[in-house]
């Protein structure tokens, strides 16, 4: 353990509009500390730069999730675990489903949450391409009040995010509109279980009789942020063809911007995310709707 | 430079309370083994990769060297300390009977994550159920054959208790 | 699925008695060093070299740290001789004027508060005028910079049998290649980690986590100038070795030790997993170059190879693993005319070392896929060309070795083939593969690994094993060999018990402490039940001469109680009964040093893995999806405890070949994390499943041969070769990672 344990404080608020004033009091200074398994990394590693803390992980104003007809809204201190769990996002958000159980073990997903997740913004991790697929939102909570904004747009450049340092996530809200639409995930990492990913592939496509009318794409670690590929998309119109395919696949090289560093090539990354793109097309011809490929 | 004051937590360890004073971000893996001297829980890589750390934090498996010890006030932990009673967990008679130890730095920690894992199946596991459940535990000395036959056979046992 | 079972069971031997130590084990109850603590204890840091080469200038302590409360020592504190004792004695404990690689011990600080003392361990600054480093084998021996003696060689061999030159023109058919392993860290769960403490009168002890407590306490003699009394080493339960803590203990041991006596108190140093991996040894990356030539009818008419290891900055036991990858080169085959010439090379790089296998696993590696590569040529099918091959009773191995044993490698390979289907998949397989993305391979190898040290090793060891009676009636076994999971206690145990007819339970082994053991050798080379276990048989069956020769026991037909009874009455009378019993070499075993031929090993044990691959064309991941592990091993001791250790080699095999990548950046591990190393987990590795058989080794406890290091030398040809009948693509290096794979078979298609 390399860092000097007596410059590091924490504090354990009863209340979240108690975590709020304090934030609020000193901006910057206090950061939310959820369930530590990426903070505690930096800690461990003599690297972690911010030195005050405020653990929020069982506030009960973050916890628990609501459904109405058109959301299912989910306190920003879900674990993977009780992601896994809630059986209207096994039904609505495979997919969320899916990046929850691939998210290290059994002991990680009992401990990391979606909103300390999004929060450390890392390019890698593994729910945020499924966010960006189900168009969520986030409810982003201070002393002064709330605001919603769209995930898309919430990351600005690597490990940054659009939020002000005084505010904090409250909720991830998760428009129910995917329900009919075929839906993939893959990850690709660096062995089976408990591994970060080289490349990670959300797909969504609606589809009738005449083709493909609505689809979302999104990345993980292939760009400084989590990516939605608009213009990847904006191809994936109309009767699936080879010609479809080689288009997007060959569109979607452009859009991302892959990196060589110790876990992966750029190489790699560009041409296994073009062929998991082939996959999930490929797999609209057969795949039921709802179920993840 | 500035330093942190140390603050007095309470929670309990296999049934007993305990109040520490530490620094709010002191590692859990820290206070257990060095101030309260239970010592079976280990720092293998100090990263939250290995799970030799893991304990029981009110009922779930958790990686000790991630938890700041300011968060576990008023929770109960179990550590391997606590998990034979009279006798010996029916997970650890089956890890003696089937060679699940070698060296035995990984085993306190694969052990809790074997008994959460009958916890939350309370039939039987697949060996995929045995797989993914033990996936955060690394082994180095068994190659985990030994490991899954362990466990099978605890749940042998426990289907033949309940029976 | 039960492990296998085996004929010729006595009481104990063949039996699957359940480990020794095991309760310890499985209640938190085991005592690793870093759970002791002593009152007054500090703790310990190294401060290491940011730079591959280079003038060490100065060393400064920075601000804002309380140096007068700290211990410090450098190169010029060292009481003794500044070295590390091993072979060469050219390792340094600390750098003095010069560094040679990453992460060299430079300062160590002691101090009470672990927090504080990482907060100076940070402040402390190194003032090195680099100079141009070396980091691979072909810049080492190019000569370009000359950082090791005059050549940048540690040591070389040549083994020569027959003519190999004269061979080429009669050949059939030439097949040349190249082929290239990778560093691998051992990665024991327990970091490596030593207590030191120094007393003026009693001296040295030194408590930790190691393999070898004689080969600490020799480095800690010459570093200390400490007589041979005046130091004490005691082994802790040990998480995990794997050669790994053969030559590196002395390491931390001497730091520990030092700071411990220039301050006067106990000092634990313990790494952590960042310090472990940069730090420490892994395993010597190679290059083999193969030339085989061969007759028309597939039989090895020449094998030419070149056998190049990397030892890095030092030489610790580069000059041994060179001499076992240079003997296990030509593998279980024969071959009239065989050449061998191998160099182990000096390169900046942490020193590489001992890890299982110890350079067999490199030149098998190569061996077996060139094995492949020479049958494809061939238009034969990979198993037919070495059933043709393989040595048989009476033949000669590459350094001259007769064959003695009963060997039947032919049927040995025919029940691994049949064991994993192997014949009806790869026809499937080939059916199958054109039509799916997901592509599926069979593989194999066959290979064999020598138990004890080479060729006259064991005899320069004179390894003793001692026993003794204790007041209450038991028997304890006095061995320095240690404890690390591979099972020494209980097959130990149950070797003694056999011996004697007597319960398991009066048996006990001594935990290794150079101030109460002899020394038995190293734990290491597959020798601690072949080797040291045939004296413990004999030391132990000592204790029941004297009490037979004294009238106190009968020579057979007694009962446990009786045994114990005579014990106490022995000592009652004479205060004491002890036995030793010293190595002899076994008879008509010869082996020359200076031609490096004859009689390399006692005994080998024998194998044929089958490994079954998938290679997913989407993603292009490996996976292992069945394995197959048939071996000959003399004489299975303990079922489970043997099983077990099958199963872990062949993990770390899974992981040599896939998965283990070292990522250097001018000479510093950058991946130097578990997150970031990848071994295999549980749901990375497939059934693995094992068979034994045994032909009994007249010399060994029972009949058995060593079996620690073997399983780890098959499984990467094995994959690698599997890849190969999946995709058709023929890959020379490992780890074979996706993106490896991906660039070979585009490579393929362009």
């Amino acid at each position: 353990m390399r860092s000097f344990l007596p410059a590091y404080d924490m504090r354990v608020p009863l209340e979240l509009d108690e975590a709020l004033e304090t934030m609020a009091r000193e901006p910057g200074e206090w950061k939310p500390f959820a369930g530590g398994t990426d903070i505690m990394v930096l800690l461990e590693q003599g690297k972690l730069a911010d030195r005050k803390f405020l653990s929020i992980a069982r506030l009960k104003g973050l916890r628990g999730f609501t459904v109405s007809d058109d959301h299912v809204t989910l306190g920003a201190m879900m674990t993977y675990r009780q992601v896994q769990a809630t059986t209207i996002l096994q039904q609505e958000f495979p997919l969320l489903c899916r990046a929850a159980c691939e998210t290290g073990g059994i002991a990680t997903q009992n401990r990391g949450t979606l909103g300390g997740n999004i929060a450390n913004a890392s390019p890698a991790a593994d729910s945020p391409p499924a966010l960006l697929i189900y168009d969520a939102e986030l409810e982003l909570v201070s002393a002064q009040g709330a605001r919603w904004v769209p995930y898309a747009g919430f990351h600005v450049g690597y490990k940054k995010i659009n939020m002000r340092p005084e505010e904090m996530i409250r909720n991830i809200r998760l428009p129910r509109t995917k329900k009919n639409w075929r839906q993939y995930y893959r990850k690709v990492g660096t062995r089976r279980a408990q591994a970060i990913s080289k490349v990670c592939f959300a797909g969504a496509a609606l589809v009738d009789n005449g083709g493909i009318t609505g689809a979302r794409i999104a990345l993980g670690s292939v760009a400084p942020i989590p990516l939605r590929c608009r213009k990847t998309e904006a191809l994936l119109q109309g009767p699936l063809s080879t010609e479809m395919i080689q288009a997007s696949a060959d569109q979607l090289e452009r859009e991302i911007q892959p990196i060589d560093d110790f876990r992966s090539t750029a190489r790699y990354r560009a041409r296994v995310g073009q062929k998991l793109l082939e996959e999930f097309l490929l797999g609209l011809m057969t795949t039921p709707a709802g179920r993840p490929a | 430079m500035p330093e942190t004051a140390k603050l007095a937590v309470s929670f309990q360890v296999n049934g007993q309370p305990h109040t520490v004073e530490a620094y709010p971000m002191a590692r859990l893996l820290d206070v257990l083994r060095r101030d309260l001297r239970l010592t079976g829980a280990k720092e293998g890589c100090g990263e939250g990769e290995c799970g030799a750390c893991a304990v029981l934090i009110d009922d779930e498996l958790v990686n000790s060297c991630l938890v700041p010890v300011a968060q576990v006030e008023g929770c109960k932990i179990t550590t391997i300390e606590g998990i034979a009673g009279e006798t010996l967990h029916a997970v650890q008679e089956a890890f003696i009977e089937c060679g699940g130890a070698q060296c035995g730095i990984c085993t306190p920690g694969m052990v809790l994550a074997a008994v959460a894992l009958l916890e939350r199946h309370s039939a039987q596991p697949t060996e995929d159920d045995i797989r993914s459940g033990l996936a955060g535990n690394l082994c180095r000395c068994t190659g985990y054959m030994r490991i899954f036959e362990a466990i099978l056979q605890a749940c042998e046992k426990r289907a033949g208790a309940d029976a | 699925m039960a492990p296998p079972s085996t004929a010729m069971s006595g009481r104990f031997i063949g039996k699957s008695i359940a480990r020794k130590e095991g309760r310890q084990k499985v209640t938190g109850r085991a005592v690793y060093v870093d759970d002791m603590e002593m009152p007054g204890m500090l703790r310990g840091a190294t401060v290491r070299s940011p730079v591959a080469r280079g003038r060490l200038r100065d060393i400064r302590l920075g601000n804002g740290i309380p140096w007068d409360e700290f211990t410090i020592v450098t190169a010029k504190d060292i009481p003794g001789k500044n070295c590390i004792a091993l072979i060469l004695d050219d390792q340094p404990c600390l750098a003095d004027q010069t560094v040679n690689h990453v992460e060299e011990p430079v300062v160590l600080l002691a101090h009470e508060d672990p927090y504080l003392l990482e907060e100076a361990r940070r402040a402390v600054e190194l003032d090195i005028e680099p100079l141009p480093p070396v980091f691979t084998i072909d810049e080492s021996l190019a000569q370009k910079q000359v950082i090791m003696g005059e050549d940048n060689v540690f040591k070389a061999f040549l083994v020569e049998s027959g003519d190999v030159e004269a061979a080429w023109n009669r050949a059939h058919l030439i097949v040349e290649s190249e082929y290239e392993t990778a560093s691998q860290e051992q990665l024991y769960i327990e970091p490596q980690g030593m207590i030191a403490s120094f007393d003026s009168e009693q001296g040295l002890t030194v408590w930790g986590s190691m393999q070898c407590p004689f080969y600490v306490h020799r480095a800690l003699m010459t570093l200390l100038a400490l007589p041979v009394n005046n130091v004490r080493v005691i082994q802790t339960e040990t998480g995990g070795g794997f050669g790994g803590k053969e030559e590196y203990p002395s390491m931390i041991a001497g730091h520990a030790a030092l700071l411990a006596w220039k301050s006067g108190k106990p000092v634990k140093i313990v790494y952590d997993r960042m310090e472990d991996m940069a730090a420490t040894t892994k395993r010597h990356p190679s290059r083999t170059r193969h030339r085989t030539a061969v007759t028309r009818d597939g039989k090895l008419l020449a094998m030419d190879i070149e056998f190049i290891v990397d030892g890095g900055a030092y030489a610790t036991l580069s000059s041994v693993v060179l001499s076992r990858g240079t003997i296990h080169a030509a593998g279980p085959y024969f071959c009239p005319n065989v050449r061998i010439r191998s160099k182990a090379v000096a390169t900046n790089f942490p020193p590489h070392g001992a890890f299982r296998g110890f350079g067999a696993p490199q030149s098998i590696f190569a061996l077996e896929r060139q094995m492949d590569q020479v049958a494809k040529a061939l238009d034969m099918a990979p198993e037919e060309f070495r059933r043709r091959n393989f040595v048989r009773e009476g033949e000669t191995l590459a350094v001259g070795q007769i064959v003695r044993e009963k060997i039947d490698l032919p049927a040995l390979m025919d029940r691994a083939l049949e064991l994993s289907d192997y014949h009806a998949k790869r026809q499937r397989f080939a059916e199958e593969n054109p039509r799916r993305q997901v592509k599926r391979g069979i593989g194999l190898a066959s290979f064999l690994h020598g138990g004890g040290f080479t060729g006259s090793g064991e005899r320069y060891m004179a390894s003793v094993v001692g026993a003794e009676a204790t007041p209450e009636g038991q028997v304890r076994v006095l061995a320095a060999s240690t404890e690390m999971g591979q099972g020494t206690n209980t097959v130990f145990t149950q070797i003694a018990a056999e011996a004697l007819e007597v319960d398991y339970d009066l048996i006990e082994i001594a935990q290794p402490d150079t101030s109460i053991v002899p020394n038995s050798g190293p734990t290491v080379a597959s020798r601690t039940c072949m080797v040291v276990g045939k004296l413990v048989e004999a030391a132990v069956l000592g204790i029941r001469q004297q009490l037979v020769t004294t009238g106190l026991l009968p020579l057979r037909g007694y009962t446990s109680e009786q045994f114990r009874t005579a014990c106490r009455e022995y000592i009652q009378r004479h205060s004491a009964l002890k036995a030793t019993s010293e190595y002899s070499a076994p008879p008509n075993v010869y082996w020359d040093d200076e031609k490096y031929k004859g009689d390399a090993y006692g005994a080998y044990a024998w194998a044929v893995y089958v490994a079954e691959v998938s290679v997913d064309t989407t993603t292009y991941e490996i996976r292992v999806d069945d394995f197959v592990a048939v071996q000959e091993v003399g004489r299975v001791i303990n079922p489970v405890l043997a099983t077990g250790q099958i199963e872990g080699g062949v993990a770390q095999g899974v992981g040599f070949a896939l998965y283990e990548n070292v990522v250097w950046r001018e000479g510093r591990m950058v991946n130097s994390q578990m997150t970031n190393y990848i071994m295999p987990t549980s749901a990375d590795l497939p059934r693995i499943r094992v068979f034994f058989e045994e032909v009994p080794y007249a010399h060994g406890p029972g009949g058995a041969k060593g079996i620690g290091e073997l399983p780890i030398d098959g499984p990467a040809p094995a994959i690698v070769n599997a890849i190969e009948n999946a995709v058709g693509v023929s890959i020379k290096r490992i780890p074979v990672t996706p993106e490896a794979l991906m660039e070979a078979l585009e490579n393929v298609h362009a």
